[in-house]
């Protein structure tokens, strides 16, 4: 009997921590489930970080709300940095919306915009025309640059558009030919559906030309696997240069924020957080955070990420 | 205690009903996946044959150009079918000898304190997760591939250099991955060979070795043969390891090119594939699937043919 009524008050302990856990997540746990059934494991990670510091923040916050809800973004992974840094200070200053976000690559992201399952879809290139006539709306929200790297060993500092593209295309084919060492060059892209790929090749007007002899699939990947590999050359969105690897001067114009501004670094692309429909018929969170993106706070947050703002 | 009538026929209709529920159990679980298999099969064929109907057989088996997503997509996927058939040759004809050679070791030749270190050592590869050896194969194999592939192509003129991140690094990484499976079965297979094999031949004169090559090998064949399946299977099945160090591009599977295989094409473009794309990778699975099935019946005729000429 006594074996009885214990296991009978287990299973009731169990049944009472399910329950409380099932109702103190509430809305929260059901749009993660949504997300994470579509996750990359990149994004889960990312998700669960934003999520904790949501919580935390949550119980610190004492801000008057009146926005709530939850907000879905997926895809550029060249947008990763963005969109983690948007969705923790947006959660930051409206305790009660939950911002998530899935890095599935441009292309995969305006599809699931157009097909209902996010509400905003990130693409780091221009909207193609059946993305709009699918009812997407381009929302530029920042200019990045692409930055084109080598690793640290490379002597070669800078190459011209033609050089550029000389390599891309499988022409030149050894670092002596373009002001560097004796070394071949492995030419390192991203895989089909980047955006990346796409603002680049289009950018060099060498679409289905380029020759490459690894197809990585995330910015960071890339940046990886050149600063590990000598003799190698990749690019990536200008935000993620780091020390391990150096971007390259194209045309004599250095990569920076200024000579993109000014027009003189050709290698820029918008980054576009497309809605379906335009904002103003969007949900009152999303409205939300596009008038945060605008406001100075907005600005001034796309500037410490290393991006340019859209005036 | 009370006392306790046992009856033969007492309890009759219990036992014949708990009889009667347990063969409905068990009947039930066989077919739970005997429909796995089939449904499996099934939705294969359905997703994977519109595709082969809209681009055709001969364009997508026989075609060696992959652009799926250039203005004129082309899907050709013979370079990728032979990728994989080679990869998965190279690694077998690699890690299987070594693989023998190691079972023979612990079952027939180790002194006991090396067999005590390496059997834990073997079991201890088998339960490694696979995506370990695609990392350790990028950090430590793809570097060292790079460096004898600059020594052997230092004058070639055509050779594109994929920074160690090519067929052959692939290769290596299968055969090790499939040694743990090889091994634990060969073991096994030799273990069992009826003691009076090993000594009627040491009692005719042969030495050690030769028993162990003419006598017991033989002897132990079909288990031989299992393992060897089982690790063509995982050697063609082997996605996420192979990503990351086999360079993803489609190319005729030359040890020093970037290859794609069967199961890397489909992770690596089905976050964003649409429509044809979507339905060809999905092709791609039915290639797949149809080796898989062939190398089963395959084997499992030669293993029968064995077993029939023995007796």
């Amino acid at each position: 009997m006594k074996k009885k009524s214990v296991k009978f008050l287990g299973l009731i302990l169990a049944m009472t921590l399910t329950a409380a856990l099932m109702t103190g997540c509430g809305e929260t746990t059901e749009a993660t489930t949504e997300a994470a059934a579509e996750t990359t494991e990149t994004a889960e990670v990312a998700t669960e970080a934003v999520e904790e510091t949501a919580e935390v923040v949550e119980e610190a916050a004492v801000e008057e709300v009146t926005v709530e809800g939850s907000i879905s973004m997926a895809g550029s992974t060249s947008m990763e940095k963005l969109a983690n840094a948007i969705a923790e200070t947006f959660m930051e200053k409206y305790p009660s919306v939950t911002v998530t976000a899935e890095f599935t690559g441009s292309s995969a992201g305006i599809e699931s915009l157009t097909a209902g399952s996010v509400d905003i879809g990130n693409a780091s290139r221009e909207l193609k025309d059946s993305e709009v006539t699918a009812g997407a709306v381009q929302n530029i929200v920042a200019i990045d640059g692409i930055a084109v790297v080598v690793d640290t060993a490379n002597t070669v500092t800078g190459l011209t558009k033609e050089q550029l593209v000389g390599i891309y295309t499988g022409e030149i084919k050894n670092w002596s030919e373009v002001g560097g060492a004796d070394q071949a060059i492995v030419v390192i892209g991203r895989e089909a559906g980047s955006g990346t790929r796409g603002a680049f090749e289009e950018l060099l007007e060498i679409e289905d030309l380029c020759v490459y002899s690894n197809e990585i699939d995330s910015t960071g990947a890339v940046l990886a696997k050149v600063a590990s590999t000598a003799g190698s050359i990749g690019y990536v969105s200008l935000d993620v240069v780091d020390e391990t690897v150096i971007a390259l001067a194209l045309d004599e114009v250095e990569p920076t924020v200024e000579n993109i501004k000014a027009g003189n670094y050709f290698l820029s692309r918008p980054f576009v957080m497309a809605t379906l429909g335009e904002i103003s018929a969007q949900s009152e969170a999303v409205q939300a955070l596009f008038t945060y993106l605008a406001s100075d706070e907005g600005k001034q947050l796309i500037e410490t990420v290393g991006l340019i703002t859209v005036d | 205690m009370k006392a306790q009538n046992f009856s033969i026929m007492g309890s009759n209709k219990t036992k014949s009903a708990v009889e009667k529920v347990a063969q409905w159990v068990f009947t039930f679980c066989a077919l739970c996946a005997v429909f796995a298999v089939f449904s499996i099969t099934a939705y294969m064929i359905i997703n994977g044959t519109p595709a082969l109907a809209k681009v055709g057989v001969t364009d997508i088996l026989f075609g060696t150009v992959w652009k799926p997503t250039a203005g004129e997509p082309s899907y050709g996927i013979l370079y990728v079918i032979l990728t994989s058939i080679t990869g998965t040759a190279l690694a077998i004809f690699m890690g299987v000898p070594i693989g023998v050679m190691t079972a023979v070791f612990l079952a027939e030749a180790a002194p006991k304190k090396l067999a005590k270190l390496v059997k834990p050592a073997v079991e201890l590869l088998a339960g490694i997760p696979s995506i370990i050896y695609g990392l350790l194969g990028l950090m430590i194999l793809n570097p060292l591939v790079y460096k004898i592939e600059t020594f052997l192509f230092k004058d070639s003129e055509t050779h594109q250099f994929t920074g160690g991140s090519n067929l052959i690094s692939a290769v290596i990484v299968l055969a090790i991955m499939i040694l743990p499976t090889v091994i634990n079965i060969s073991e096994s297979a030799l273990r069992a060979v009826p003691k009076q094999y090993k000594e009627a031949s040491l009692a005719v004169g042969a030495s050690h070795m030769q028993t162990i090559f003419k006598v017991m090998i033989p002897a132990a064949k079909s288990g031989i043969i299992t393992a060897i399946v089982l690790g063509v299977g995982r050697a063609i099945g082997e996605a996420m390891a192979i990503s990351l160090v086999s360079g993803s591009v489609v190319n005729f599977p030359l040890p020093f090119n970037s290859v794609r295989f069967l199961t890397t094409a489909i992770v690596s473009e089905m976050g964003y594939a649409a429509d044809t794309h979507r339905e060809v990778l999905f092709t791609i699975g039915l290639v797949l699937f149809v080796f898989i099935m062939l190398i089963n019946v395959v084997m499992t005729r030669v293993l029968k043919g064995g077993a029939g000429n023995e007796s």
